[in-house]
């Protein structure tokens, strides 16, 4: 198979989900306005919980739970995002 | 931006989930068969690029972070209402998989960070770029602007629905989040930018598939 420029972006991607441990853990800016206008307390919890706050469940290091649901949430968009655009493909373009 | 459930009423989700599904249903009503090859990875990698990077916040000052929202880049390649379908796939899977957004506020996160920021960022984009005759300046210029007016007006939106589902008051939530994600919007305009750079350098043909 040749290299395509979408296999080298997958790469770049990959890399990007690895570096996600370092991003900062501050609220972010609709959470600091909530914190600060007294309305976070209104948040309500989710209705059920598969890989919450981007961590894989059952591993203890946080750093490689964050990675690994990095990697699987990057896996998933790209898969998503290329049968979608498949399925509305032109017909007559080659 | 995701807003959790609870922050908004019942009223405003629903409105919010009306007009995204109508919004949704004719994203792909309008890209049907309009999709070249070229645009087939690039969707992909769109989508998993903007999951990807809204993992990474960035902190600005006052103990704050913020990621990238990702719906101008979305739209500057692929137009509007292709964008439109890639921020709802990342905001569905982002609620239904990862408990970020609130299930009943889906349909409003997919109009503040999906929607709107598509529309906005497409017409500044390409209003700047015309102002510039498509030259590479404008067009990065139109990027870093689309960024940064996407983000802001995303954050104004998201305080009209607070205000308006009696959360907080909209003289104290409309200036804290337009001062907040003024700031983050910078970042969102300098990654908009570098990457429209990025692309004229190594891939410039994928920068004119952009369809209204």
């Amino acid at each position: 198979m040749k290299f395509k420029w979408w296999h080298g972006a997958l790469i770049l991607l990959f890399l990007l989900a690895i570096l996600s441990p370092i991003a900062s853990s501050f609220p972010d800016g609709l959470e600091k306005v909530a914190e600060d206008k007294g309305f976070i307390g209104t948040a309500v919890a989710p209705f059920f919980r598969i890989l919450p706050d981007y961590m894989m469940p059952g591993l203890t290091n946080r750093a490689a739970a964050t990675i690994l649901a990095g990697l699987l949430g990057v896996l998933i968009l790209f898969g998503i995002g290329y049968s979608l655009a498949k399925l509305l493909r032109t017909k007559n373009e080659t | 931006m995701h807003i959790p459930d609870g922050f908004i009423s019942t009223p405003i989700a629903a409105a919010g989930i009306a007009v995204a599904a109508g919004s949704v249903a004719y994203a792909v009503k309008a890209t049907n068969k309009k999709m070249g090859e070229k645009q087939v990875p690039l969707m992909g990698v769109l989508a998993a690029f903007i999951f990807a990077s809204q993992m990474l916040n960035f902190p600005i000052i006052g103990g704050t972070s913020g990621h990238l929202l990702g719906a101008a880049l979305a739209s500057i390649f692929l137009g509007p209402w292709a964008g439109v379908l890639i921020m709802t796939s990342v905001l569905i899977v982002q609620s239904l998989i990862f408990q970020d957004g609130g299930l009943l506020a889906l349909g409003v996160n997919i109009v503040n960070m999906g929607i709107v920021p598509c529309f906005v960022g497409y017409y500044v984009y390409t209003g700047v770029a015309w102002l510039f005759h498509r030259s590479k300046v404008g067009l990065m210029l139109g990027g870093g602007l689309a960024g940064w007016l996407t983000v802001v007006a995303s954050a104004a939106l998201c305080a009209f629905e607070l205000a308006l589902s009696g959360t907080v008051p909209l003289k104290a939530a409309l200036p804290a989040m337009t001062g907040v994600y003024a700031l983050i919007g910078v970042g969102e305009g300098l990654i908009t930018a570098a990457v429209v750079a990025l692309v004229l350098a190594v891939r410039a043909d994928l920068l004119q598939l952009q369809k209204a």
